[in-house]
């Protein structure tokens, strides 16, 4: 442990509000840590105070309504990967759910604290492009609302201001009868950091495609909706043609190459589209 | 012997009161920390200490502290134990500071800035052997025969040249070391280690002193693969220096971080291939050219060398042979010991090459190779005569029967054609020298004991030590057998250098042949000694033991080395019985390769290999086991990543391991032919299963896809560009 973990103040709230005022003071919020901690080990965790946000029950749980589903954004990984009513209606995410880190990992990350570390590789990311889901953000002003696809703005920006927490994520209900496809490529077969992820769903009538979304992982700054694709690819007659693949711009780096990452998300899409036809 | 006998160890550690080193405190204990080289070579320009820091709370030792010579020393003595004027690689140890608080003292860490007049640094082999980069640490000649006269005998001559990268050991439990020291008791160190008279010896260098004032014992050891043989020397000078300044106990932990980015990994290699193939298929002359990146410093590189100079031309016959080698020096962290020493990196070169002349005279790989096994009676490259059955041509029958490899690849060949995956198989044939290399074990002299103990049992008394791998179960195994009395009777002491004899260290795959064999030897001597008293009459063997002491105030019996007869080796020539024996094995690996991602799985693994009698079949299993999957990281996952001579990587979750899910069942095969030097006739066998696995899945590869690549570890990456080249 590289930090000295004596120099760091943790205060754990029972309530939302108090939560809310720990924020707005300038402590960083916490939630199931599985990225923070990795910083703290290596002495890497700048922020000295942090706010644990675990004891919230308002902020977890899942409700089913005949239009929308609603995610606590300190629902489990474990919870939305074991869940029926997820694994019915949002199949990606379910599928997602299981494979990201491990069972301990899975067992304490949240999907609120995948989306605000703000990985370009997190992997519950797509999933939620991919349906649309709009983001219930709290503050001691009041509440708001963000299309997820609008959230992320470059790498580690997002819409998320000083002293807000991300309270719950709002997904359509009836998605589950698309047709969807969820493929992580990471470096190893479980336990690893995603190199290239597609998640795509799309809506078939008569040998043509009716709606579509794709939204890519780790292929750009963020989590990448690709409304050009889906532009490209809405009305067309199947077997489709590969989409234009400009919106993507991977990079080099320890993990991968932009060139495999890019191949990779060439043949993703190739074979999801196969799979309509 | 022949059981699967619990494991000795086993109880200790299930119930958590096995002792690493971590897990001791001493009264008033230091925790010390390491500034290390931020660059790869550098002058030390000046030191800055933080002013807003309270230093005096902290003990520092810098290279004008150490008592004795400021050296690490081993083969060629020179490495420095910190850094004087200048460094020559990334993480080189530059000072030394200890604190009571552990934080504090990584905080006091963090505020060293040492500052650097940079100067150039080699990092590639390539790069290495330009004229102006100085003499390589070591190099090696071969020769047999006459080659130009086999080329010229030669239908076909086939070329190649391959490439292995470094690996780390990555071992469960850090490195750590637990030290007391004062010029008027000595040292004493407590740590996770492999050979302990090592540590000893590197000690008194340091200090001064004479070796008995050195006491070096090993802790619990979560795991070595090498990386705990030389390297624990480093890191005990270090907190004995701190120690002997600060008059307390001081240790050192690293975390995997500090563990992965400065100690030693597998030397990365280039091999370059020419062989001259006859009509029939048989090696008519083998040209062999192979190098290895040895570091910064000398440290083991020319014994890694060795071994993988005499491994080069793998497990076949072949009259006229020449094999050139040498270690050069890079500004790399010095690269050290790691199972199979040198042998996987040559065996991976060899193997894929006979690959690839297969595929160039047409003949099925497995063929080739049965044409071309080593027989009983013939020589080696370095002119050893072959005394014993060579059960190569069995090993490849079970393994191709085991992994029912005709109809596989009939199959593979229909089902290629569809979809995203492909199938392919892939083998490996190869020998592992067991022990030390030529005259290495007759000037070790390694020396065992066995004593009665008042408590009644025969207690083994050596400095080999467990670190995962069974030696304390297989050890006590030999020595019951060897008393006629039951494995409960018997006990083996904590390696502890004021108590246990130099049995060497434990590497080499020798553990349970050349020291298991010293201890049956004194074993008997033992038995002997209770049969000739009468004192078994009447008497249990615990009784007897207790007898004995009580008569005699207490019993060793004592056993060194002997070389077997007839054994004779040239260090100047390079010629000879380079090892006492070798084992055998074949490896068949299956892959899959998925042609949306590019990567490999390794879908089945089998390895079939004749070490001599398994002395505890389940402790063996799990050798090739875990020997199959750190060689499968060695294929197809473990990256060390450098950027301009510093590993970028140092985490688990960018130095990518191979885990379960990427695991294929593995069988295991044993043929048993006793050894008639080995303990109850057993060879060596903890490096052997690591040598085969890379060529073999990479051969598999190539079945599979087409593409032929001759570098590891081969990524999905480097597979997609190797697709793209087959293809073009």
């Amino acid at each position: 442990m590289r930090a000295n973990v004596s120099r760091y103040d943790l205060r754990a709230p029972d309530g939302l509000t108090e939560a809310l005022h720990l924020v707005s003071n300038g402590w960083k919020p916490l939630a199931g840590g599985t990225d923070l901690m990795v910083l703290l080990e290596a002495g890497k965790l700048a922020e000295r105070r942090l706010a644990g946000l675990w004891k919230l029950d308002e902020l977890r749980g899942i409700e089913v309504g005949d239009e929308t589903i609603t995610l606590g954004a300190l629902t489990i990984f474990a919870e939305l990967r074991h869940s029926p009513v997820v694994g019915l209606n949002l199949p990606l995410l379910a599928s997602a759910a299981a494979e990201i880190g491990g069972v301990a990992n899975q067992n304490r990350a949240t999907l609120g604290g995948n989306l605000a570390n703000a990985s370009p590789a997190a992997d519950a990311a797509p999933a939620l492009l991919v349906y649309d889901a709009e983001l219930e953000i709290v503050s001691l002003e009041g509440t708001r609302r963000v299309p997820y696809h609008q959230f992320h703005r470059g790498y580690k920006e997002m819409d998320l201001r000083a002293g807000e927490l991300i309270a719950r994520i709002h997904l359509p209900n009836g998605r589950g009868r698309w047709q969807g496809c969820w493929r992580k490529v990471a470096t190893r077969a479980a336990q690893a950091i995603t190199k290239v992820s597609l998640a795509a769903a799309a809506r078939v009538e008569e040998g043509r495609i009716a709606e579509i979304r794709i939204a890519y992982g780790a292929v750009a700054p963020y989590p990448l909706r690709c409304h050009r694709m889906e532009a490209a690819l809405r009305g067309a007659a199947l077997p489709a043609q590969l989409p234009p693949f400009d919106e993507l711009a991977p990079i080099d780096d320890f993990r991968s190459t932009a060139r495999y990452r890019l191949k990779v998300a060439r043949n993703l899409m190739e074979t999801f589209l196969a799979s309509l036809a | 012997m022949g059981e699967s006998a619990p494991r000795k160890d086993a109880p200790a550690k299930v119930t958590g009161r096995a002792q690493f080193v971590d897990d001791l405190t001493l009264p008033e204990m230091l925790y010390g920390v390491t500034v290390r080289s931020t660059v790869a070579r550098g002058r030390i320009q000046r030191i800055r200490f933080d002013p807003a820091f309270e230093w005096d709370e902290c003990v520092i030792v810098r290279a004008e502290d150490i008592p004795g010579r400021n050296v690490v020393p081993l083969i060629a003595d020179d490495q420095p134990c910190l850094a004087g004027q200048v460094v020559n690689h990334a993480e080189e140890p530059v000072l030394l500071i200890a604190h009571e608080d552990r934080h504090m003292a990584e905080s006091a860490r963090r505020r060293v800035k040492v500052e650097y007049e940079r100067l150039p640094g080699v990092y590639s082999i390539d790069a290495a052997l330009r004229a102006d980069a100085g003499a390589p640490f070591k190099s090696y000649t071969v020769a047999k025969g006459n080659v130009e006269e086999g080329f010229r005998r030669a239908k076909w001559v086939v070329e190649g040249e391959y490439e292995t990268g470094a690996q780390e050991q990555l071992y469960i439990e850090p490195q750590g070391v637990l030290a007391v020291a004062s010029p008027r008791e000595g040292v004493t160190v407590w740590g996770s280690m492999q050979c302990p008279y090592y540590v000893q010896r590197a000690l008194a260098a340091v200090f001064g002193l004479p070796e008995e004032m050195i006491r070096v014992v090993q802790c619990e050891t979560g795991g070595g693969f090498g990386g705990k043989e030389e390297y624990p020397s480093m890191i005990a000078a270090h907190a004995a220096l701190l120690a002997w300044k600060s008059r307390r106990p001081v240790k050192i932990i690293y975390d995997r971080a500090e563990d992965i980015a400065a100690t030693t990994k597998r030397h990365p290699s280039r091999t370059r291939h020419r062989t001259g193939v006859a009509p029939d298929g048989t090696l008519t002359a083998m040209e062999i050219d192979f190098t290895l990146d040895g570091g910064a410093y000398c440290t083991l590189s020319p014994v890694v060398l060795s071994r993988g100079t005499i491994h080069a031309g793998g497990p076949y016959r072949c009259d006229n042979v020449r094999i050139s080698s040498r270690a050069v020096a890079t500004n790399h962290p010095p690269h050290g010991a790691f199972r199979g020493f040198g042998a996987p990196q040559s065996i991976f070169a060899m193997e894929r090459h006979m690959d690839r002349i297969a595929k160039t005279i047409g003949m099925d790989p497995a063929e080739l190779r049965r044409r071309n096994f080593l027989r009983q009676g013939d020589t080696t490259a370095t002119g050893q005569v072959i005394r014993e059955r060579v059960e190569l041509p069995a090993l490849l029958e079970r393994a191709l029967a085991e992994s029912r490899w005709e109809e596989k690849r009939r199959t593979f060949a229909v089902t290629n054609g569809n979809g995203n995956v492909r199938r392919g198989m892939g083998i490996a044939a190869f020998m592992h020298g067991a022990g030390f290399t030529g005259s290495g074990e007759r000037h070790l002299r390694s020396q065992v004991a066995v004593e009665a103990t008042a408590e009644g049992k025969a207690r083994v008394l050596a400095s080999s030590c467990e670190m995962g791998q069974g030696s304390k179960t297989v050890l006590c195994q030999i020595a019951a057998e060897a008393l006629g009395t039951k494995l409960e009777d018997v006990e083996i002491a904590q390696p502890d250098t004021a108590e246990v004899p130099d049995s060497g260290p434990t590497v080499a795959s020798r553990t349970s042949m050349v020291v298991g064999k010293l201890v049956e030897s004194a074993a008997r001597d033992l038995r002997r000694t209770l049969d000739q008293s009468g004192l078994l009459e009447g008497r249990t063997f615990s009784e007897a033991c207790r007898e004995l002491v009580k008569r005699r105030g207490g019993f060793k019996s004592w056993s060194r080395y002997q070389p077997p007869p007839g054994q004779w080796w040239d260090d100047d020539r390079y010629s000879g019985d380079a090892y006492g024996t070798y084992s055998w094995a074949v490896q068949v690996a299956e892959v899959a390769v998925d042609l949306v991602t590019y990567e490999t799985s390794v879908t089945a693994f089998v390895s079939a290999q004749e070490v001599g009698r398994v002395l505890n079949p389940a402790l063996a299993e799990g050798q090739v086991e875990g020997g199959v999957a750190q060689g499968i990281g060695l294929a197809l996952y473990e990256k060390v990543v450098y950027d301009k001579g510093r590993v970028v990587n140092s985490q688990m979750t960018n130095y990518i391991m191979p885990a379960p899910g990427d695991l294929p069942p593995i069988r295991s095969i044993f043929l048993e032919t006793p050894y008639e030097f080995g303990p109850g006739g057993a060879k060596g066998l903890g490096e052997l299963p690591i040598d085969g696995p890379a060529p073999a899945i990479l051969n598999a590869v190539e079945d599979a896809t087409g593409a032929a690549v001759a570098r590891i570890p081969m990524t999905p990456e480097d597979l997609l560009d190797a697709l793209e080249r087959t293809h073009e």
